[in-house]
């Protein structure tokens, strides 16, 4: 009897979790195809305009060109820098170590708004802040540590005697890494990519703090079109809203496909204790 | 594994070494720098003649800005509470797989891709004065006037839940999805109730990863930003602290001032974490010793 009140409650919890996500996103959409709307259930008439209004006004072209573009950036240097630096921390012992791991997951830990602003106070010093490059270097703070991290207990899952096995066989450490490392990591090396794509994607405080003129990602060109104030009629935001989140949706729903995030983060765990 | 192997012998040889590099000193130029730095130029007040802590001094003697502290946390502490208990809640009904598992957990995760802008857009919208709640509620005859749901702190901690709830839900459904079920059996078959069992068998288990994960929502959501701003009302009863940080640095272009904000966010965000690793501590010898007990 109290195990079924338990699951019923555990139901009624996602019911309501269901409808009012349905309830935000349903208003955001409707609002967005909405010609005029106020104080009634629903618009009384409605319309496509919005979404050129906004492909237009807020010339997203080029942002989504950018975000993309800063995006696929951070994911290839992440990946260059992060993979060679996993497979040490993976394979080999130093004294050095625990402290490197905390170093690496201090930005992880750290709200990027408390290191955010000494970091813009910098990189503007050095001219770059405002700049698509300091965007991008920015946002890769947290990006690196999350692509180590991710990348490590793939390395840990590969037996260290295929390695021995072709290095005995005569294989050179590049030969190594083009045969055997590289095929096996393949998985992991598509996870780290993709949760580092999302999260670049969808990251607001970094981007938003470095972001100039013409180096605006989707997220803080949203935001800065909210204050826009009185200019910008809220159903071209919505509508703007919406791109975004196909967008990122149609990423995730990749990422979903080939990671288990579950899985994942029960690795990470399994692996701090 | 290599690990097991060795002894504590060092085993960084100049391949090892140079492929540390890149990332290390990306980490050291770019954060630990940084960091270094901000502590420096908040110890160099924008005017000369006044003393090294001055903006420090400044701070907690302005009501306006040191309120923020008091406003963040008392955002940050109930949204954390609420969060990591309802996630526990469900994460431990789920342990065992629930019907279509899978599509309830990727609908859990779906605010993630919604962005923080999307988000408050949809909860001004939805819980607004004018909102279709407020609008079903007054046509169900259940209130009179509209529920102020919005633009003050229930707007930021609807929004913030919304944010971080998927996170520390799939953290720790995969904490306790990795529990030994036949723990659980054997409690039952020695006669324990679904409540003992909880307390004296899988919430000590539960307890380091949940920690954690209480550990993780609170530094997010006392650094809210956007939400604050958008959902809430910025320059009264959700004016937190990265506001005020950031007003500092973009709006008064005072950086020194604004590092001072910085350092003192980071403070009391590390004040908060050791006292959760203490709370930490004294949960792990009570659970110690109720296994020594028996």
């Amino acid at each position: 009897m109290r195990g079924r009140m338990w699951k019923l409650a555990i139901y009624l919890f996602l019911l309501g979790f269901i409808l009012n996500l349905l309830g935000i996103v349903t208003h955001v959409v409707v609002s967005s195809f909405a010609k005029r709307w106020f104080g009634k259930p629903l618009p009384p008439a409605f319309t496509t305009d919005w979404f050129t209004y906004a492909w237009r006004e807020f010339e997203l072209s080029h942002v989504l060109f950018i975000t993309l573009f800063i995006a696929l950036a951070v994911v290839f240097i992440a990946l260059a820098i992060g993979f060679p630096a996993a497979y040490v921390l993976a394979r080999r012992n130093f004294n050095a170590k625990p402290i490197l791991l905390l170093l690496y997951f201090l930005p992880l830990l750290i709200p990027q708004m408390t290191y955010g602003i000494p970091l813009a106070t910098t990189l503007y010093g050095f001219g770059v802040g405002g700049t698509v490059l300091g965007v991008i270097l920015a946002v890769l703070v947290p990006m690196v540590p999350l692509a180590v991290f991710i990348l490590l207990p793939f390395f840990e899952q590969i037996s260290l005697n295929l390695e021995w096995s072709a290095q005995m066989l005569g294989a050179s450490r590049l030969q190594i890494f083009r045969r055997i490392l590289l095929p096996l990591m393949l998985p992991g090396i598509l996870t780290a990519g993709l949760l580092v794509l999302v999260n670049t994607i969808s990251n607001f405080e970094l981007a938003f703090l470095l972001a100039g003129g013409g180096s605006q990602t989707l997220v803080v060109a949203l935001y800065y079109n909210v204050f826009a104030g009185g200019v910008r009629p809220v159903y071209s935001i919505d509508a703007m809203a919406v791109i975004y989140m196909c967008t990122v949706l149609s990423v995730l729903l990749v990422a979903l496909r080939f990671v288990r995030p579950t899985q994942m983060v029960f690795r990470l765990d399994g692996k701090r204790n | 594994m290599a690990r097991i192997r060795s002894d504590s012998r060092s085993e960084l040889d100049l391949v090892a070494i140079l492929c540390l590099v890149p990332s290390l000193l990306y980490v050291l130029a770019m954060f630990v720098y940084p960091f270094l730095y901000g502590i420096y130029i908040s110890l160099q007040p924008k005017k000369r003649d006044a003393g090294m802590f001055s903006n420090y001094v400044a701070f907690f003697n302005d009501a306006y800005q040191y309120n923020t502290i008091k406003t963040t946390f008392m955002l940050a502490l109930p949204t954390t509470i609420a969060v990591v208990l309802v996630a526990l809640f469900l994460a431990y009904g789920m342990r065992r797989g629930i019907w279509f598992e899978r599509t309830i957990t990727t609908i859990l995760v779906l605010p993630i891709s919604l962005g923080v802008v999307f988000l408050s857009e949809g909860i001004l919208g939805f819980y607004g004065h004018n909102g279709w709640l407020n609008q079903l509620l007054i046509a169900a005859g259940l209130i009179e006037n509209p529920l102020e749901l919005t633009h003050n702190s229930i707007g930021v901690t609807f929004s913030l839940f919304m944010q971080n709830f998927p996170f520390c839900f799939l953290m720790l459904l995969g904490y306790i999805s990795g529990i030994d079920p036949s723990l659980e059996s054997s409690a039952r078959m020695l006669g324990a109730g679904p409540w003992t069992i909880f307390r004296r068998v899988m919430f000590p288990l539960i307890a380091p990863g949940l920690i954690i994960a209480f550990a993780l929502v609170f530094v997010m959501s006392f650094a809210v930003f956007p939400s604050a701003v958008m959902v809430g009302q910025p320059a009264g009863s959700t004016r937190t602290i990265s506001i005020a940080a950031y007003q500092q640095a973009f709006e008064q272009y005072d950086m020194s001032y604004a590092s001072a904000i910085a350092v003192i966010m980071g403070l009391c965000q590390l004040a908060a974490l050791v006292v959760i690793v203490l709370v930490r501590r004294r949960m792990t010898i009570a659970t110690t010793m109720g296994v020594g007990k028996r």
